[in-house]
């Protein structure tokens, strides 16, 4: 089995959005709304259930007399953000109906057709990749061009990426090219510029890989995401503790009633 | 003078015309962010631009209702099971069938109208996943509507058919599964709210089964007690919930974890303590009281307490889900 993966190089985004017109396009999701958000040239705010690939302008704060092409200046960085895709993903653990599946590509898939809408995969995704459709009252999520996959084909957004930002192919291929990536950009001075990829986390590790520039936490990307399920041992033993004292509270209770009757 | 000032016509202040503009300023101004002086940014410490690291839960009013009476009900499969094994005949047992029944009739209702339609219900019923508690719970509500109903039938059937080992054997089974999965349908919805990536649902995983438990007993023990019951066994009961419930306020209280904020400060704040107080505290005195008065005040005392346990447990969970919407949006990359 194949692990096929994204490796998205901040460096070499420019922020067209390009990709988030292809994944719409592609997929044929719906409008996301004509919101300004005033954040940068971010308009779609977060991935959702109706924004699949998303591209981030993360602004430095400005400084009164430098522009944008002063060396030292204010940075302005852009990434495109994406569904992880995680080896151990809290979304397919908690899916109740089975509609989150792991396919033969190694990518989280979502089969519309038997997503209920229960909403529960929302609350497990520690990255806040899915939501449920406000009209459809089912949940969407980046399928990783699971239809082109199966046909040979590049995913849209991969594909039409203008600078090679977006790059699709092997998960451990791709983590070797982030590696020496970095190395070669460390080289030319680009001294922030690092690997997001949580492999020492409860996800293990997530099949889209990011190089950013600066801390990734001013990208949303948490450097801890936890997998919920991760707690369910702490959770049930604490179930079976409470059903226990509930159950022998009863049993002394009622006993104890009936004993002063008589 | 210059030439231009002659030119121009003079102003004369028109209260309508500045009116007008005052009204102008207002409309736009709704379009400010409420942080406009201070613009959010993307920082280490703010996360990108102080979005939210992770999704609200996107439940309707249903699934907090469903928590309460799911509760409620559990817990009236676990009374009335045990009351009839400890040879209960006050018309207990079969009050408590008739609560758990409701209960199991009521949540698939409330979970089908969250859901929009009712065939979506049953993708859930397809698959069983130990590791979703959403599926565990699925199946035990099941399992418990089974049994709820089947003891409900048995009951009704007894005086009318001539059957009657069939309607004791279908009275025994039905409370033996209430019982059985009664004890998980109360303190499961703690497991399922725990087990996702809203940190203050999260960081209270080990409480929130046990509080989950302690509410629903109360609530099903002030249901009980407002039908007419006035068993010691119930007293009893409520005295050792509200006591739970106490506790669990006050560790609530003393939590110092910064995921706690959303259920000690703003409206989801107060509206936890609400809870807590008609769960705990107000509950726990009245009953103490009731041991000290005459007979008939003693009994309304016991229905005031019944009356803020159900309301307070029925508060606890909407307070809850409340908290975990403000948490998730208070959430940042950690």
């Amino acid at each position: 089995m194949t692990t096929s993966a994204f490796l998205t190089d901040s460096t070499l985004c420019i922020g067209c959005k390009a990709c988030e017109v292809a994944c719409k396009e592609w997929n044929g999701v719906s409008s996301d709304g004509f919101d300004w958000s005033g954040l940068s040239y971010d308009n779609t705010f977060s991935l959702g259930a109706r924004t699949w690939r998303h591209v981030k302008f993360v602004e430095g704060i400005p400084e009164v007399g430098k522009g944008g092409n002063d060396p030292g200046g204010s940075p302005w960085n852009f990434s495109s953000d994406v569904c992880k895709h995680c080896e151990v993903a809290g979304c397919l653990e908690a899916c109740p109906t089975g509609a989150l599946v792991r396919t033969e590509f190694n990518s989280v898939f979502l089969q519309p057709d038997v997503c209920n809408g229960c909403a529960y995969c929302v609350v497990s995704c520690p990255f806040g990749v899915l939501e449920r459709d406000v009209e459809d009252g089912r949940a969407f999520k980046c399928t990783f061009c699971y239809d082109r996959q199966k046909a040979g084909l590049t995913p849209a957004c991969a594909k039409v990426c203008p600078t090679q930002s977006i790059q699709f192919g092997e998960l451990d291929d791709l983590r070797v090219r982030a590696q020496k990536r970095v190395e070669e950009l460390r080289e030319r001075g680009v001294e922030d510029a690092v690997i997001y990829d949580p492999q020492h986390t409860s996800v293990k590790g997530t099949h889209a890989v990011f190089i950013v520039r600066g801390d990734p936490k001013m990208y949303n990307l948490p450097p801890n995401p936890e997998v919920p399920t991760e707690s369910l041992r702490t959770g049930w033993t604490s179930a079976a503790i409470a059903a226990g004292f509930m159950l022998a509270g009863t049993l002394v209770a009622f006993l104890g009633a009936g004993a002063k009757r008589l | 003078m210059s030439e231009l000032s002659r030119v121009q016509p003079e102003v004369v202040p028109e209260l309508e015309k500045e009116q007008r503009l005052s009204l102008i300023q207002c409309e736009a101004l709704q379009f400010v962010p409420a942080s406009a002086s201070s613009f959010p940014v993307a920082t280490t410490k703010t996360g990108y631009y102080e979005l939210p690291m992770v999704k609200e839960p996107s439940w309707s009013w249903e699934v907090p209702l469903y928590f309460f009476i799911g509760g409620a009900a559990g817990s009236a499969g676990v009374i009335g099971a045990v009351a009839r094994l400890t040879g209960d005949r006050s018309g207990l047992v079969s009050h408590a069938r008739k609560i758990a029944f409701a209960g199991a009739v009521l949540s698939p209702a409330l979970l089908i109208s969250d859901l929009g339609r009712p065939a979506r219900f049953l993708a859930m019923l397809r698959v069983f996943k130990p590791q979703s508690p959403m599926s565990v719970g699925v199946w035990v509500l099941m399992a418990f509507s089974g049994g709820a109903t089947l003891s409900n039938a048995g009951e009704w059937l007894e005086d009318r058919s001539p059957y009657s080992r069939l309607t004791g054997l279908m009275q025994n089974l039905g409370d033996i599964a209430s019982l059985l999965f009664g004890l998980p349908l109360v303190t499961y919805t703690g497991v399922l709210i725990g087990a996702t990536v809203i940190p203050a649902w999260k960081r209270n995983m080990a409480l929130l089964p046990a509080h989950f438990a302690a509410s629903g007993m109360a609530a099903c023990v002030g249901l009980l007690e407002l039908m007419g019951h006035e068993n010691p066994a119930l007293q009893a009961l409520g005295v050792g919930s509200a006591l739970v419930e106490t506790g669990m306020g006050a560790s609530i209280e003393l939590n110092p974890d910064p995921a706690m904020k959303p259920l000690k400060h703003g409206p989801s704040g107060w509206l936890t303590r609400l809870g807590g107080a008609l769960s705990g505290p107000v509950p726990l005195v009245l009953r103490a009281c009731s041991f000290f008065a005459s007979r008939k005040r003693a009994s309304m005392l016991r229905k005031y307490a019944a009356v803020s346990s159900v309301v307070g447990s029925a508060i606890t969970r909407v307070a809850w889900v409340h908290a975990g919407h403000i948490s998730a949006r208070e959430s940042r990359p950690t």
